[in-house]
């Protein structure tokens, strides 16, 4: 990775502005264009830039797969946890109306904090697939070699020991 | 408070489960959660199904948005109906996932095993409870997502290449039905199922609504294995996980057969899908052809879950056999017969992934001598096999005695005949499983034990309901003729 010299300076000046980018298409959703699906995306996309330039094994280093996954179901969590908390407050499952004051500042609030979930959950969901296909092939990887070969016990605590190494 | 949010409550329940499953990082954990969300899902399917039964149908605005512009769930007797069979199975397989997931998946995919496993029963609830057309087919995908998903996880490395196979031509036909409900919506220019019903007549001469409505049937019909659109499904039920296989096979075509009534009798009307179009004679033919080609294919399968699933096909042709007859008595049976196949194939289902789980197997050659070795399993294999064939004091007999009083009540005595004669072809493929495991010696060197009292037990409780429901039928019977009339539009 010594060499690309000007994609990795130039991928240091766009990386932070891709992201700020997103959380703009995030919040501004309710107003314009944009929402947590394609703010996801563009957050993903600067992780999945960082991870082609500076190449994978870096960019688990700053996202390890565990807390992917745990943000994967977080953004979910998120959002249905927003509609337990409106049916708490007496209003139906999703209901943000009642979520906040006056009717207005409750779906505000409400829209915000499910697009905020959709937004994390689809940025981790990008990142996990591209590791996930990216990482084939390199061993480590959990899908290749269990679709392979037939559970078998020996070949399992050989792929276990290589995940730990 | 929990009564009022019951619909909600069925769906949102397996959501947030879901998520949290994922989290739980331990495999036991995970399917203790998923166990106990299967246990809840199925009493609050039972509550809903008493209160549809005594105060009728009920909805529930989803964000408190009024119905066509917000989305609704509408429950009555008919998916209600579903909803239970489906959450009954869900309750019922999960106490046996452990054993066997833990026999045949590796370790570290056992949570996300049972986190695809909550999705996939949220996705079927939700297609079921839905009162609109597009959060069909939004549920039709987190259900299929997640079984291709479930399915690529078998053992054998053909699941992978099966899940692809079924991914292909699932969406195929979730692709139709997005485009029946695009051209639907351009119509009419509303996606809420009551409206669509009362807008589409105005329109249905029109050559949108005709496409919609060919799309929609050919996409459904796909994911419901009508044959000859039932390509995907052997391979599928052959090579997935057994418990997938159990819960697949008696939940996730029974579940698209229910969005066909619903399509075809509430929003398009009868007078539409039957008069206008000749989709009774369609139905006829293919159900017929299906019933007869799927059940001598059956015969010639080595493979016995494969043959099973081969006997699927087979089922799901007198299932739409029921619909082709247009009558209250045709839906009933039809209705009926959702339920009592749910209930053996379930069994039977079960009882293959018992003996792969002691045998690692389940080719009939390598099933020799096994009623000897495991006699429990083996019993309620031929409980449920009685069951499938349609011999009296099983659900299986009710099933076909329903579905031939209705045939002949429209007068169309060689189709009953036809039904009678395909039943020997069951007893064909029955038999040679049972010809293996009882008349055939094994080979007694290798030690067979008994499956594990964890996975006897949901094959008991799945037998004997094919045994109890195939006695003391007026559960089913009731609330299936209820759900036919409320699909016709007849009383109630």
């Amino acid at each position: 990775m010594r060499h690309h010299l000007v994609l990795r300076v130039v991928a240091k000046l766009l990386i932070p502005l891709i992201m700020l980018f997103a959380l703009y298409v995030q919040f501004h959703g309710d107003y314009g264009p944009g929402g947590g699906f394609q703010a996801g995306v563009i957050f993903g996309s600067a992780f999945i830039l960082y991870a082609l330039i500076f190449g994978l094994e870096n960019a688990e280093k700053v996202v390890p797969s565990a807390y992917l996954i745990a943000l994967v179901s977080a953004g979910l969590l998120l959002y249905a946890g927003v509609g337990f908390a409106a049916m708490y407050l007496g209003g139906n499952f999703l209901d943000y109306g009642v979520l906040a004051g006056d009717f207005i500042a409750g779906q505000h609030l409400g829209i915000l904090l499910v697009e905020l979930g959709v937004g994390i959950t689809v940025a981790a969901v990008m990142i996990v697939i591209f590791f996930a296909f990216a990482g084939r092939g390199e061993g480590d990887d959990e899908e290749e070699d269990d679709a392979a070969n037939d559970a078998d016990p020996v070949q399992d605590l050989a792929s276990d020991s290589s995940r730990k190494a | 408070m929990i009564a009022a949010h019951l619909p909600a409550l069925q769906i949102a329940i397996p959501l947030i489960a879901a998520p949290i499953c994922l989290l739980l990082r331990r495999e036991s954990l995970a399917w203790a959660w998923a166990t106990f969300i299967s246990w809840v899902v199925f009493a609050l399917a039972w509550m809903m199904l008493e209160k549809t039964l005594t105060g009728g149908a009920f909805n529930y605005e989803l964000g408190g948005w009024e119905a066509p512009w917000g989305i609704e769930y509408q429950v009555d007797a008919v998916n209600a109906f579903i909803l239970l069979i489906v959450a009954a199975i869900g309750a019922i397989v999960m106490p046996y996932a452990r054993a066997s997931v833990n026999r045949e998946i590796p370790e570290h995919k056992r949570g996300l095993f049972y986190t695809a496993y909550l999705l996939c029963l949220t996705g079927l609830l939700g297609i079921t409870i839905t009162g609109d057309a597009f959060n069909v087919f939004v549920f039709l995908e987190v259900s299929s997502l997640s079984s291709y998903a479930l399915i690529a996880m078998g053992r054998d490395p053909k699941a992978l290449t099966a899940a692809f196979q079924y991914l292909i031509m699932g969406t195929i036909g979730a692709t139709f039905i997005l485009i029946g409900i695009g051209l639907m919506y351009q119509m009419t220019g509303t996606l809420n199922m009551a409206d669509l019903a009362k807008r589409l007549p105005a329109v249905e001469d029109s050559r949108p609504v005709l496409a919609a409505f060919a799309f929609f049937i050919v996409g459904v019909c796909l994911k419901l294995a009508l044959f000859p659109l039932h390509l995907w499904l052997p391979n599928a039920y052959a090579y997935a996980p057994s418990v997938v296989t159990a819960f697949l096979a008696a939940t996730a075509t029974k579940v698209s057969v229910y969005v066909l009534y619903r399509f075809v009798f509430t929003i398009f009307g009868q007078s539409f899908s039957f008069d206008v179009i000749p989709l009774e004679s369609i139905l006829l033919v293919l159900s017929l052809a299906g019933i007869f080609a799927a059940s001598t294919v059956a015969i010639f399968q080595t493979n016995v879950k494969r043959l099973l699933a081969y006997s699927s096909v087979a089922q799901i042709g007198y299932i739409m056999l029921g619909v082709a007859l247009v009558t209250v008595a045709g839906l009933t049976a039809s209705i009926l017969h959702i339920f009592n196949h749910a209930i053996m194939k379930g069994a039977l289902f079960l009882c293959m992934g018992a003996v792969y789980y002691q045998i690692g197997s389940v080719k009939i050659e390598d099933m020799n001598g096994i009623g000897k070795k495991m006699p429990f399993t083996m019993f309620a294999f031929v409980i449920a096999g009685l069951g499938l064939i349609g011999v009296p004091l099983t659900v299986g007999f009710i099933s076909k005695w329903y579905l031939i009083t209705a045939v002949l009540e429209r007068g169309w005595w060689p189709v009953a005949v036809l039904i009678l004669l395909s039943s020997l072809l069951a007893v064909i493929y029955i038999w040679r499983v049972v010809e293996a495991a009882y008349f055939k010696s094994g080979d007694d060197e290798v030690v067979v034990e008994e499956a594990p009292l964890s996975m006897l037990i949901p094959i008991y409780v799945l037998t004997g309901a094919s045994v109890y429901f195939g006695i003391e039928t007026s559960l089913p019977v009731e609330t299936a003729a209820e759900a036919a009339r409320q699909l016709l539009g007849i009383g109630g």
